[in-house]
C-alpha cells in the first residue's frame, strides 16, 4: 500500500480551479519531486495536503487513513510535516528551541509542571535538548543552537526549517523549494542532506523544487503541474524529456 | 551533552538578575523604612507599585509573549478586587484569622478573573491587532459598567441582588449592604502589606519566567513568530491562546485582591479603560517581552508624577508625564532621532560590526 | 411617540459619533494607525468654540470655523512631531505614542482651562421642529447634528471619488509604496487626512458640546472611544462603514439607557460590537484580509 494516495483532489478559488483532478501515489522511502511552472498550483497541492485549505473534491489518504478535510494540527500529528517556500521559522527564538518546539508532540509534561518546575519538566526538557541537538547535527547547525533564528544565513534557515519539520517524527516530508536561493554548492551539500533524511530517518519525501539538478540528481519520480492540471507523471529521466514538459517550461 | 546545558544558560541567568534586583530592592526598602528615611506618601506607595508591576509582568505575558493587544486588564483586576473583597467581608467572622482568609481571597479573586479569561478569550480568539484591542478595551468597560450596577445584601432571610437600586433588592431594613451599586465595597479588611504584595510579586516574577521558558512558553512565542508554522508542527492554537490569556487574567486577579484590602473602599469606576491603557504603557515602555522592563517601567511611571508633585514642576506634572512618555517612545522608536542624539556611539558600534 | 423621540436622538447622537468615527477611519486607513489623541482633538475644539464664541463674543458660525482652522493646524502639528518619525515603528510603538499626545492634550487644557467644567453655548440657533401636535420635539441641536453629518459624509465621498487628492488618500490606503512609485507625496496625503479628521473634529465638538453642553479637559475621551468603536463596528477604514456603525452606535446607546438600564447604556454598547465582531471579524463593511501560505 502506498504511504501518500491521493485521488482527484481538486480546490477552486472564486471560478479559478487551482488545482484540477490531481492523484499522486508515493511509496514508502520514495523521494518524489513536484515540478512546474510558477503559478501552476504546487504550493496549493501542499496547502491542501497539510489542511491549510480544505479540497472542493478528492481525497487524500496517508498510511491508509482518510486525512480529507482534517485540521492542520491534526494531520501533523497524523504524520505530515512541511517546510515552506517563503520560510517561516520562530524568528525571536533559538535555533534549539525552533526543533524544540517541533518536538512539543513527541515528550510532553503539562503546562503546571513547567510553571512549577515538577520533576517532569526537567527530565523532558533534558530528553528534548538531546533530541534536539542529535536533529541539529544532522544539519550542521549544532553550532549555532543558541543563535536566534533570525540572524541565521538564508541556507542554514532553510536547513533549520527541515529540522524543525522532521522533529515532529513524520511519516511523510513536504518540501516547498528547498533549495531556492541556494548557490550550486549549497544544493549540492543540501542534496546529500535531503538523501541523508531519507536513509537514516527512513523517511518518505515530496519537494517542490525549480532547480532541474536537484530533482534530475534525487528525485526517482516526478509529477508535472500545469496550470493546476497533472501534464505528466513518470520516472523523472522520462518526463524532463517528455517535449510536452519542455514545452510547458519554455513556452512555445 | 555540554552545548544544550549550555543554551538553557542564558535563560537561567536572566532570571536569576531579575530575582536578585527584586531581592535587592526589597530589602533597600526595608532598611529605609527601619530608618525612617522614607516619607508617608512613598511608603503609601509600596503595595500600588507592586500591585502595577504584577499588573505590567502579567500583561507582558498576553503582549510581548504571546503578541497579542490586550486593554482589558483593568476588568480582570475589577473581578478579583471585587470577589476577593466580597469573599473577606463574607468571611470575616467565619475565618477571623487574616493570614488564612488573605491567601484564600487571593487565590479566589485569581481564579474569578482567570475564568473570566477565558471566557473572554474564546469569542476574542477569532480577532487579532487592533480589533482584539478594541473589543478587550469593550469587555473591561463592561465588567465596569456591570460591577458598578450591583446592588447586594444580606438579611436574615439570606441574599438579595438587583442590576436598579437599593430598593429594588427587597431587603430588610435591618440588612447588610454588601455591594452597593456605583459606591462599591466598603469595609474591606486591610489584608494587603508591602511583605504580602512583594513576596506575590516574586511568585509571578517566579511564575512568568517559569511558564516563558517552558513547552508551553515556546509553543506560545512559536504562535507569536509564525501562526502557520506553528500550527504546521502541531501547535493548538487555541489551547494556548487561552493558556495565556488565563493565567494574565489570574495575575491581574490577584493584584485586583491585593489592592482591594489595601484600601476600605472599593468602586468599580477605578477600573476603567485608563488603567489598562496606564499598564499596557508599562509594557511597552519597559520593553516588550522583558520581565525585569515591565517593572522597572511600572515603578518609574508610577513614582515620576509623584516625585515631580513636590518639584517646581507641582501642577503641570501630568503634562510632563505626557512630554516624558512622547518623547520616550519618539527617543526608543525612531532610527534617526536616536542615531542624532549618539550620532558618535551608534556609528562607532556600526564600524565594530562591519 | 417616546419611542420616536428616542430614535430620533439616537439617530442624532450617532451622527456626532459618526462625525469622529470619519476622523479615526480616515487616518486608521491611510496611516494605518489608531489615533487615540482623536477624540481630545474635539475637546481642544469645543474650547476653541467656548473662547471664540463665549468669550470673544464672534458669531458662533465663525467661532466654529475658527475652531476648524485651530484643529486642522493642531492636527498636522502632531502628525508632523509625533507620528511622523514613526512611520516605521511597530504599530504598539504608535499606539502608545498616541496615548501620551492624547494625556498631553487633556493636560495641556487642564493647566490653561482649569479643572472646572464650563457651560458651554450652543452654537446651533435651529427652532425645534414639533410631530404629532408637539408630542415628539426634535431640537435643533438634534436636526443640526443630524443634517451636517449626512452632508458632511457626501462630501467626503464626493472628495475621495472626485478630486485628484482623494484619488491620492485611496492610493496611499491601499499600497503606501506603490502610490510612492507613481508620484503621489505620500506625506503630503498624510498631512491632508490629518487636516481633514481634525476639521471634522471640530464640527463634531460643536456638534456634541451644543447637545451636552458641559465642557472640560475630559469631554472628548468617552464620544472619542465610542466613536473609535463605531469605526471598528462598520469596518475600519470605511466612510460609509463610519456613518452606520456610528448611528448604529448612537441609536443602541439611546434606546439602551432609556428602555433596560441608564447605567447599563455603555455596557449595552460594548456587548453589541463585541456580538458583530464574533459574527464579522472585520466590522459591518470591512474588507477580508486573506493570508498567503
Amino acid at each position: 500500500m502506498a504511504l501518500l494516495e491521493v485521488k482527484n483532489l481538486s480546490i477552486s478559488f472564486g471560478g479559478l480551479r487551482a488545482v484540477d483532478e490531481f492523484n499522486v501515489k508515493i511509496e514508502k522511502g520514495q523521494l518524489y519531486g513536484l515540478i512546474g511552472p510558477n503559478g501552476a498550483g504546487k504550493t496549493t497541492v501542499f496547502n491542501l495536503l497539510t489542511g491549510v485549505y480544505k479540497p472542493t473534491s478528492g481525497a487524500i489518504f496517508l498510511d491508509g487513513e482518510n486525512i480529507t478535510g482534517k485540521k492542520t494540527i491534526d494531520i501533523n500529528r497524523c504524520g505530515i510535516a512541511r517546510t515552506f517556500q517563503n520560510i517561516r521559522l520562530f524568528k525571536k527564538l533559538s535555533v534549539l528551541d525552533n526543533v524544540k518546539v517541533g518536538l512539543h508532540n513527541q515528550m510532553k509534561y503539562s503546562s503546571v509542571e513547567g510553571i512549577f518546575r515538577l520533576p517532569r519538566f526537567f527530565s523532558s526538557e533534558k530528553k528534548m535538548d538531546k533530541k534536539a541537538m542529535e536533529l541539529l547535527k544532522v544539519f550542521g547547525l549544532e553550532n549555532e543552537a543558541s543563535t536566534l533564528a533570525d540572524n541565521l544565513p538564508y541556507g542554514k534557515q532553510r536547513k533549520l526549517e527541515i529540522a524543525r519539520a522532521l522533529a515532529t517524527n513524520p511519516k511523510l516530508l513536504l518540501l516547498d523549494e528547498p533549495a531556492a536561493g541556494m548557490n550550486p554548492s549549497e544544493t549540492q551539500e543540501l542534496m546529500d542532506t535531503i538523501r541523508f533524511v531519507r536513509d537514516n530517518f527512513d523517511m518518505t519525501i515530496l519537494l517542490i523544487e525549480h532547480d532541474m539538478k536537484l530533482v534530475s540528481g534525487i528525485c526517482e519520480e516526478v509529477t508535472v503541474l500545469n496550470f493546476g492540471q497533472e501534464l505528466a507523471q513518470g520516472k523523472t529521466s522520462d518526463v524532463l524529456n517528455n517535449p510536452e514538459v519542455i514545452k510547458a517550461y519554455l513556452g512555445d | 551533552m555540554k552545548k544544550s546545558s549550555k543554551s538553557i544558560k542564558p535563560n537561567t541567568k536572566k532570571s536569576l538578575i531579575t530575582y536578585i534586583m527584586l531581592v535587592v530592592a526589597f530589602v533597600i526598602v526595608q532598611i529605609m523604612l527601619a530608618a525612617g528615611e522614607m516619607s508617608y506618601m512613598m511608603q503609601d506607595l509600596l503595595v500600588p507599585l507592586c500591585v502595577y508591576a504584577i499588573l505590567a509582568v502579567s500583561l507582558n505575558l498576553t503582549v510581548g509573549i504571546l503578541g497579542e493587544l490586550s486593554l482589558g486588564q483593568a476588568g480582570f483586576m475589577c473581578i478579583g478586587a471585587y470577589s476577593g473583597s466580597l469573599f473577606s467581608n463574607l468571611m470575616e467572622t467565619a475565618i477571623p484569622e487574616a493570614m488564612i482568609r488573605f491567601p484564600i481571597a487571593l487565590l479566589l479573586g485569581g481564579i474569578c478573573a482567570a475564568i473570566f479569561g477565558i471566557l473572554i478569550g474564546i469569542p476574542v480568539l477569532r480577532l487579532r491587532g487592533d480589533y482584539l484591542a478594541i473589543v478587550t478595551l469593550a469587555f473591561g468597560e463592561i465588567i465596569k459598567n456591570i460591577c458598578a450596577s450591583i446592588y447586594l445584601g444580606r438579611d436574615a432571610n439570606g441574599f438579595h441582588i438587583s442590576l436598579k437600586s437599593v430598593t429594588d433588592m427587597n431587603m430588610a431594613a435591618d440588612g447588610e449592604m454588601l455591594i452597593n451599586g456605583a459606591l462599591g465595597i466598603n469595609g474591606t479588611p486591610k489584608d494587603s502589606n508591602f511583605i504580602i504584595a512583594f513576596i506575590i510579586l516574586f511568585i509571578t516574577v517566579v511564575v512568568s519566567y517559569n511558564f516563558v521558558y517552558s513547552r508551553t512558553g515556546r509553543a506560545v512565542m512559536s504562535i507569536r513568530d509564525n501562526r502557520i508554522a506553528a500550527e504546521s508542527v502541531g501547535i493548538n492554537i487555541t489551547k494556548y491562546k487561552l493558556i495565556t490569556f488565563a493565567l494574565t487574567a489570574f495575575l491581574a486577579g490577584v493584584a485586583g485582591v491585593i489592592y482591594s484590602h489595601n484600601f476600605s473602599t472599593l468602586q468599580a469606576s477605578k477600573f476603567d479603560y485608563n488603567m489598562s491603557i496606564l499598564v499596557l504603557v508599562f509594557v511597552v515602555l519597559g520593553g516588550i517581552g522583558s520581565i525585569p522592563g515591565s517593572i522597572i517601567a511600572a515603578i518609574a511611571l508610577t513614582l515620576i508624577p509623584e516625585l515631580l508633585r513636590d518639584t517646581i514642576v507641582g501642577d503641570y506634572r501630568m503634562l510632563f508625564y505626557a512630554i516624558i512618555l512622547i518623547s520616550m517612545m519618539l527617543f526608543s522608536s525612531n532610527k534617526t532621532f536616536k542615531d542624532k542624539l549618539f550620532g558618535l556611539v551608534s556609528k562607532k558600534k556600526k564600524g565594530e560590526v562591519k | 411617540m417616546g419611542f420616536l423621540s428616542n430614535l430620533i436622538n439616537g439617530i442624532s447622537l450617532g451622527s456626532i459619533y459618526a462625525v469622529i468615527a470619519l476622523g479615526y477611519t480616515m487616518v486608521y486607513g491611510i496611516a494605518k494607525m489608531l489615533n487615540f489623541a482623536h477624540g481630545d482633538v474635539i475637546m481642544i475644539g469645543g474650547y476653541a468654540i467656548y473662547i471664540a464664541a463665549s468669550k470673544a463674543g464672534l458669531h458662533p458660525l465663525l467661532a466654529v470655523i475658527i475652531a476648524m482652522g485651530a484643529c486642522t493646524i493642531l492636527g498636522i502639528t502632531i502628525e508632523k512631531i509625533a507620528y511622523k518619525p514613526l512611520r516605521q515603528a511597530t504599530s504598539l510603538a504608535v499606539l502608545i505614542t498616541a496615548i501620551g499626545v492624547s494625556y498631553f492634550l487633556q493636560n495641556i487644557a487642564l493647566v490653561i482651562f482649569g479643572a472646572n467644567p464650563v457651560n458651554f453655548t450652543s452654537v446651533v440657533n435651529i427652532p425645534s421642529i414639533k410631530l404629532f401636535d408637539g408630542q415628539v420635539v426634535i431640537s435643533g441641536e438634534t436636526s443640526a447634528a443630524i443634517v451636517i453629518s449626512l452632508l458632511i459624509v457626501i462630501a467626503l465621498s464626493l472628495f475621495i471619488k472626485r478630486t485628484k487628492s482623494g484619488k491620492a488618500m485611496l492610493a496611499v490606503s491601499e499600497d503606501k509604496g506603490a502610490a510612492q512609485l507613481m508620484g503621489i507625496n505620500v506625506n503630503k496625503t498624510i498631512s491632508l487626512t490629518f487636516a481633514i479628521g481634525s476639521a471634522l473634529a471640530a464640527v463634531a465638538g460643536a456638534l456634541y458640546c451644543s447637545a451636552y453642553p458641559i465642557l472640560s479637559n475630559t469631554t472628548g475621551a468617552m464620544p472619542g472611544i465610542k466613536a473609535f468603536t463605531a469605526a471598528v463596528f462598520g469596518g475600519i477604514g470605511s466612510i460609509p462603514g463610519a456613518m452606520i456603525g456610528g448611528i448604529l452606535i448612537g441609536v443602541i446607546e439611546i434606546l439602551g439607557r432609556a428602555y433596560i438600564s441608564s447605567q447599563l447604556a455603555d455596557a449595552i454598547v460594548f456587548g453589541v460590537l463585541i456580538i458583530i465582531l464574533m459574527v464579522k471579524p472585520t466590522g459591518i463593511l470591512g474588507k477580508k484580509i486573506n493570508e498567503k501560505v
